[in-house]
């Protein structure tokens, strides 16, 4: 299961969250700033994987990251998923945003925060994985823009 | 209208939407929250309109608020709004809003329950999906409950998109109510052969999920899932199962051997790393699981190794962490295999990547031995002074604590090195462990002798120096070393070399800013080695030495008697009187020393910690028996004193004010010291002690060795372990030489295998003695103490309730519960609606999953219990199907297909057992063509009878399916048989609930609930008909209508029908129509000619099953009757629809005219006495069962309550529809049953009755 999928930039700030169990808003903040606070000060050139985030998860919980340019994303996860298998997925992830925002940056993710959760809806679903393959979640991602599309233009 | 959507578009425009409040926080940087206080105004504002759209922008905009760290759940109803919008954009934007902010506790959830199942059903998919999606996030119990049917129907949809969400979703369901996974299940597992290979996935996905925490129950599907991973080319899949695999090797031997070959192969033909490393950990299971006695394994493990060792070694640092974390796992069996490869861990101790290092000490924890463990201590050591952040120091230092203490410090060879070690470790500042390090100390110290002096002499330095370590005290956790370092002088105070000067040093005035906890034991002890110095110093000529030392004391103490802890400013206190007393004896020349260290003999043994719990409760002791009897509550408070305590001694309860007699008193004293000889636990004041304790059972005392002189006890200042290290390394060398001399002789008296070791290496494991044969004190356990260890669960984990055993048949009560608990043929009875859904949902809510396990519980002991009369009851048993085939008119026949059906079940899962036990123990993997050859070749035979039953057409899959399982389990073993037949006899409770049929709902147990013996099973739902499309249950005369419904007129029957789709195709258009008799009609909907059919409110997919409700009228209630009826519907193919039929009888039994109704004994004795009752009575010969479950079944079957039970004889009550009084008595003795009753109705009696002698005639 993943518990919490996290993306902040390199000041913390965070651009997207999205907890699988029930925060507080105030808990929500500090396990970003305690994320942040672990990931941030480790080199680039160490490995992905993180013990020790005493918020959230536990002794079975890890914290599976990649740093790309300006942003983190953060995975947490416990013992069910394979460490490298969430890696891959957070790979695909990032792909599928570039493909979705024709290659994407910080801004497409500070302006279009709402479209990133829904690109998520496709790869993870409830803390579970539920599409890994690129082109599906794509379409997919497609069509419900085409929908959205459409009806906006009925409307007006 | 037109106008209105121009205007709200014009607004929009001119409303910010998201990128403008994105913009806006931005320009606004440095009064950020003034900003956004004034935005959250101004989306107030918009969400008092009524335009969606504008809604749906405000949630929009709060969803990032939120992501910010602002609690947005005011407008939850707001979200709730935007997300029943009808167009999608707004419905995503609702439902994401939900999904971020939605909780169990957030109240408005209870309304959604409508619109997401309305999304649910929806045409179109992505409405579904986003539903789907959303749910996942909020879901709780009432909507996992409510939903959970929905969602199963989704499982089969006919897009994939929407079933691989349908089947992830079912794990949040399962979690919130784990009512739904048994009856899921079934069809959870059919996902597992999806076509698509998402769904696939998925599917695998939640088993996974679910085996991880209750593995066992899914051991079954070990076979399956072989399959899967022998055939998937999805790297996901194919981890998901390898790692299912290792959580269930653990369980199974055979699985984990069958499995090494197959994921071998991976290991050398994967190129991905995740997937290789996935099989390595799960090869690393099945080894640990076979750990003993696989010699020929070893090759795997060598295989694992050097697979991880290629890992550590690459210069990805993700796959060096995971290989360093793999390796932890074998090296708990197979530690020599891991420890060839230290130098690889030791290089990775020096990584700059703090996970590594983290990785690489768990590793050590297995790899030191006597001869390397100084070696890695000090290359820890150097970290802990490098080591920049306190986290990570403070692993470090608790892992040089784990190592050399593990296995009861089996690899230290020299104690003066370790507690140098933790002395050094106390000037690590900031760090948390201070209490680690002060437990090592005293731990050593106690339990090692010979280590004493030394350790003495190193914690007398502590004290001394304490300023360095109480720097910044307040955070500073170290000073609890301090508790360690008084404790350990003042305890062993004897071996001190400056007594004065230690005492002096526990009295300074800065000791008061000391923690409270850590004062009070610098008071006790400075009193001990205040003792102890006052004996020294007794002996001189000089008493002047003694009366300063008094006399400092007597200066310094009164520091501490103005503490504001209480423990320390008690013990000063006292101490401080006492040394005053000494003073003035000492003033007088009189000898005190003798007296005074006899306050602080004896010795101290370590206990083991779990010593308190495992002292035994002595035989004959009953802890919960009143010592006396309980004060009972009708007595006042005054009296209760009295009450307590005997009269023998009535003065103990004011023990201050009795003068108790001298002979009594010692008499008293001469008990207690008697008892404190035998305690263990009593610290005893005379030194004879240590007799009794070498005289303890199970407790070795070992002599105390004489030091070994080549170490210097006295190193001045704080202590280097350095040294040490070298003095060892000295003192090793200096043995080695002297062994090779007496080798040499050795060798020449014989040439032994011994030498082979040095022939090895320069030195091996057994040759290091310790430098000085340590005298480690066991800890102390009580007399015969009880040796279990439990250790327990966590009561809350959600997965508990999940650990269903999922291989068990389902039962015809364990159904989802269906929406449209509506009862078709009344339009006028939406009050009764709303009764009827409150009803239905609440139930399965209170058959709580403990009552479930109870159930199953029973249904064990039944199993048993029948096994026991198997013969007899067999024999009864073929006669009974004998007679139902030939004998009674058609609705038998129907009745021997439903026990066809019903039977299938139980017998599909043995051979499910049966076919896991036959997959493990044979190598290759039995094709299923082949089976389902055999299987087509055995069908017909025992079909044959059900052939001639109710349906002429061809066999629909599901039936084949059946009686593949039927013809297997011809195979099987006797014990399975045996199983067979109790599940058989089973069945004929079902059976003959169809001629008992009505009831309580589902609520299987009624309210009599007894504790002697648990009921079987029961069930009011019987096939009604059946053919090969359709199957009819139907439970006969719910009262749920009648609850509110008056009784006066009470003429309302209302027929639960669970229709099930067994075929393959769509049925639609269904039609109930029943022909009317003059006594019961169906009601109808008005308007509608009396033979018009009603139509059934839903669809049926393929494999669904839902459930209808029909009202009928009756006018008289006094006879039985039966009511013939037919269904009509389409089936509707991809290519064709036909239309079918299907005849059916409904049974209405008086009992089912009976309302379960509780009466109190008093009313119940008054309404028997009113002579207004006929009575008449009924006797049953040959019921062979237990009291209590013959009430039971009357209460079930036959709606009755029990007012009154003494022994084998019960009264109890029911009540008709139209508020007849039905009274039973009754008696058992032996097997007859005696029922005396008393109606005021006879004809409706005698029928009752009757209707009971037939329930136990088929008993």
């Amino acid at each position: 299961m993943i518990k919490a999928i996290l993306i902040f930039n390199n000041h913390g700030k965070p651009r997207l969250i999205r907890f699988y169990q029930y925060f507080a808003e105030d808990m929500q903040q500090q396990i970003i700033r305690e994320t942040f606070h672990l990931v941030s000060k480790r080199d680039d050139n160490v490995c992905n994987f993180l013990e020790g985030g005493s918020l959230i998860g536990g002794s079975d919980y890890k914290l599976i990251y990649r740093h790309y340019a300006t942003l983190y994303f953060v995975f947490c996860v416990d013992s069910s998923e394979s460490e490298l298998g969430i890696l891959d997925l957070i790979q695909v992830f990032v792909e599928t945003l570039d493909k979705c925002f024709e290659n994407v940056c910080e801004l497409d993710l500070i302006f279009h925060m709402d479209k990133v959760h829904y690109i998520l809806q496709e790869v993870v679903m409830g803390g579970m994985v539920l599409e890994t393959n690129m082109n599906e979640i794509v379409a997919q991602v497609e069509v419900q823009n085409r929908m959205e599309k459409s009806e906006l233009c009925n409307q007006n | 209208m037109a106008l209105k959507i121009v205007k709200g578009s014009i607004d929009r425009m001119f409303d910010k939407n998201l990128q403008d409040l994105v913009r806006g926080i931005r320009n606004h940087k440095e009064d950020e929250a003034k900003y956004i206080s004034t935005c959250i105004d101004e989306i107030k504002q918009e969400l008092k309109q009524d335009n969606i759209a504008v809604k749906a922008n405000a949630v929009c905009k709060l969803t990032y608020l939120q992501m910010l760290g602002y609690d947005v759940s005011w407008a939850a109803f707001n979200i709730v709004e935007v997300m029943s919008s009808s167009k999608f954009t707004y419905k995503r934007i609702g439902y994401l809003a939900a999904s971020q902010c939605f909780h169990e506790n957030t109240d408005v959830i209870m309304l959604t329950t409508n619109q997401i199942r309305k999304d649910l059903s929806s045409p179109n998919q992505y409405d579904t999906g986003v539903a789907l999606t959303g749910l996942s996030c909020f879901v709780t119990p009432d909507l996992a409950r409510d939903l959970a049917n929905d969602i199963m129907t989704l499982m089969s949809h006919t897009k994939p998109y929407i079933r691989k969400k349908a089947v992830l979703i079912m794990y949040k369901v399962f979690l919130k109510y784990p009512e739904s996974l048994r009856p899921a299940f079934p069809r959870l597992k059919e996902k597992l052969e999806d076509p698509d290979p998402g769904v696939q996935s998925a599917a695998v996905n939640v088993i996974c999920e679910l085996a991880r925490r209750n593995p066992k129950n899914y051991l079954s599907l070990a076979p399956l899932f072989f399959k899967l991973m022998t055939s998937s080319t999805n790297n996901w899949v194919l981890i998901k199962i390898i790692k299912l695999f290792g959580a269930l090797t653990p369980l199974e031997p055979r699985l984990g051997k069958k499995l090494i070959e197959p994921l071998t192969n991976l290991i050398h033909s994967t190129s991905a790393m995740s997937l290789l490393y996935e099989c390595v950990n799960t090869v690393i299971a099945v080894l640990i699981s076979l750990s003993s006695g696989m010699p020929n394994h070893s090759a795997s493990i060598q295989l694992c190794v050097q697979k991880l060792r290629i890992l550590i070694e690459d210069s990805d640092q993700n796959l060096k962490y995971l290989g360093l974390l793999a390796m932890s796992k074998i090296l708990k069996t197979h530690p020599k295999s891991v420890q060839s490869h230290k130098d690889l861990i030791l290089q990775c101790l020096d990584d700059k990547d703090e996970s590594i290092r983290l990785r690489a000490l768990d590793l050590l924890y297995g790899m030191v031995s006597k001869k390397n463990l100084m070696e890695i201590v000090k290359k820890l050591m150097i970290h802990v002074d490098k080591a920049e952040g306190t986290t990570y120091r403070d692993e470090l230092l608790t892992k040089i604590i784990d190592i050399c203490s593990q296995s009861n410090y089996q690899y230290i060879t020299n104690f003066e090195w370790y507690i140098s070690i933790l002395v050094e470790l106390t000037r690590l500042e900031g760090t948390r462990h201070g209490h680690l390090i002060a437990s090592q100390m005293l731990d050593v110290a106690i339990r090692v002798k010979a280590i004493r002096v030394f350790a003495v002499a190193q914690m007398a330095t502590l004290l001394d120096n304490a300023h360095l370590l109480t720097g910044n005290m307040q955070r500073n956790g170290i000073c609890e070393v301090l508790y360690a370092a008084a404790w350990i002088c003042g305890e062993f105070s004897e071996h001190l070399e400056n007594p004065v000067q230690t005492l002096e040093a526990m009295l300074r005035p800065k000791v008061a800013t000391l923690p409270g906890h850590i004062q009070a034991v610098y008071v006790q002890n400075a009193a001990k080695l205040f003792a102890t110095i006052l004996k020294n110093q007794e002996g001189n000529t000089d008493s002047t030495a003694a009366q300063e030392t008094s006399q400092m004391m007597i200066d310094r103490l009164p520091l501490f008697v103005q503490s504001a802890n209480l423990e320390v400013q008690e013990r000063a206190s006292c101490i401080l009187q006492l040394v005053k007393y000494i003073q003035k004896l000492q003033q007088k020349d009189v000898e005190v020393a003798e007296e005074v260290s006899a306050l602080f003999a004896g010795e101290l043994n370590p206990v083991a910690p779990k010593a308190q719990k495992k002292v035994p409760v002595p035989e004959g002791l009953d802890l919960d028996a009143w010592i006396n009897e309980p004060p009972s509550e009708s007595e006042s408070e005054d009296e209760q004193p009295k009450a307590i305590f005997t009269k023998e001694e009535p003065k103990h309860s004011r023990p201050r004010h009795t003068e108790v007699d001298e002979k009594e008193l010692a008499r008293r004293r001469e008990a207690r010291k008697q008892e404190q000889a035998n305690n263990p636990f009593y610290i005893k004041a005379s030194p004879s002690s240590q007799k009794v304790y070498q005289e303890a059972p199970g407790v070795e005392h070992i002599p105390v060795v004489q030091i070994d002189l080549s170490v210097p006890l006295k190193v001045p200042g704080l202590p280097m372990s350095d040294q040490y290290v070298k003095l060892e390394e000295e003192r090793r060398q200096k043995e080695r030489a002297e062994k090779k001399k007496k080798e040499k002789k050795k060798r020449k008296e014989k040439r032994s295998g011994r030498g082979k070791k040095h022939d090895s290496g320069p030195e091996s494991e057994e040759d290091i003695t310790p430098a000085h044969v340590v005298d480690i004190v066991t800890e102390e356990m009580p007399e015969n103490a009880l040796p279990s260890d439990d250790d327990d669960k966590d009561p809350n984990d959600p997965h508990k309730a999940l650990d269903i055993d999922l291989d068990k048949p389902l039962a015809d009560s364990e159904k989802l519960p269906v929406r449209s608990h509506r009862a078709a043929g009344a339009p006028k009875s939406s009050a009764e609606d709303g009764e009827a859904e409150n009803a239905t949902p609440q139930e399965p809510k209170k058959k709580s999953s403990k009552e479930k396990r109870d159930k199953k519980k029973d249904k064990e002991r039944d199993r048993k219990r029948s096994k026991e009369e198997k013969k007899k009851k067999k024999h009864k048993h073929e006669e009974k199907e004998e007679d139902l085939l030939g004998g009674q008119a058609e609705e038998p026949v129907v009745q021997s297909e439903e026990m066809k059906e019903v039977e299938a079940q139980p017998t599909s899962t043995s051979a499910e057992v049966s076919d896991l036990d036959f997959w493990l123990s044979n190598a290759p993997v039995p094709s299923n063509t082949q089976e389902a050859a055999t299987v087509a070749e055995a069908a017909p035979a025992p079909e044959a009878p059900a052939g001639t039953a109710a349906d002429s057409e061809p066999e629909e899959p599901k039936d084949t399916e059946t009686e593949e399982s039927s013809s297997k389990h011809k195979k099987k073993k006797q014990k399975k048989e045996k199983e067979e037949k109790e599940k058989k006899k089973k069945k004929k409770h079902h059976h003959h609930h169809h001629h008992s049929d009505g009831g309580g709902e589902e609520s299987v147990q009624n309210g009599t609930v007894e504790e002697e013996e648990p009921l079987p099973p029961m069930s009011n739902y019987c096939l009604l008909a059946e053919n090969s499309y359709i199957k009819m249950m139907m439970e006969d005369a719910d009262q749920v209508c009648d609850i509110q419904g008056n009784l006066q007129d009470g003429s309302q029957v209302v027929v639960s029908v669970i229709f099930e789709n067994k075929s393959d195709s769509f049925l639609k258009s269904m039609e109930f129509n029943v022909l009317d008799s003059l006594n019961s009609k169906l009601q109808r909907p008005e308007g509608s000619g009396p033979h018009d059919g009603l139509t059934v409110p839903f669809q049926l997919p393929p494999g669904v099953s839902n459930e209808a409700r029909f009202v009928f009228t009756v006018q008289s209630i006094v006879m039985p009757q039966k009511l013939k009826g037919t269904l009509t519907f389409i089936v509707k193919n991809e290519d064709s629809s036909t239309h079918e039929k299907l005849d059916f009888k409904l049974h209405f039994t008086c009992t089912s005219y009976l309302i379960t109704t509780p009466c109190y004994s008093d009313a119940f004795a008054k309404l028997l006495e009113s002579g207004d009752l006929k009575s008449s009575s009924v006797r049953l010969e040959g019921v062979n069962m237990p009291f209590h479950h013959l009430l039971a079944r009357i209460c079930f079957h036959h709606h009755f309550s029990v007012v009154e039970r003494i022994d084998s004889c019960a009264s109890m009550y029911s009540r008709s529809i139209q508020g007849h009084h039905v009274c039973l008595l009754v008696k058992t003795s032996g097997q007859t049953v005696s029922i005396d009753a008393k109606c005021d109705e006879p004809t409706l009696l005698g029928n009752v009755l009757d209707e009971i002698k037939q329930t136990f005639s088929q008993c």
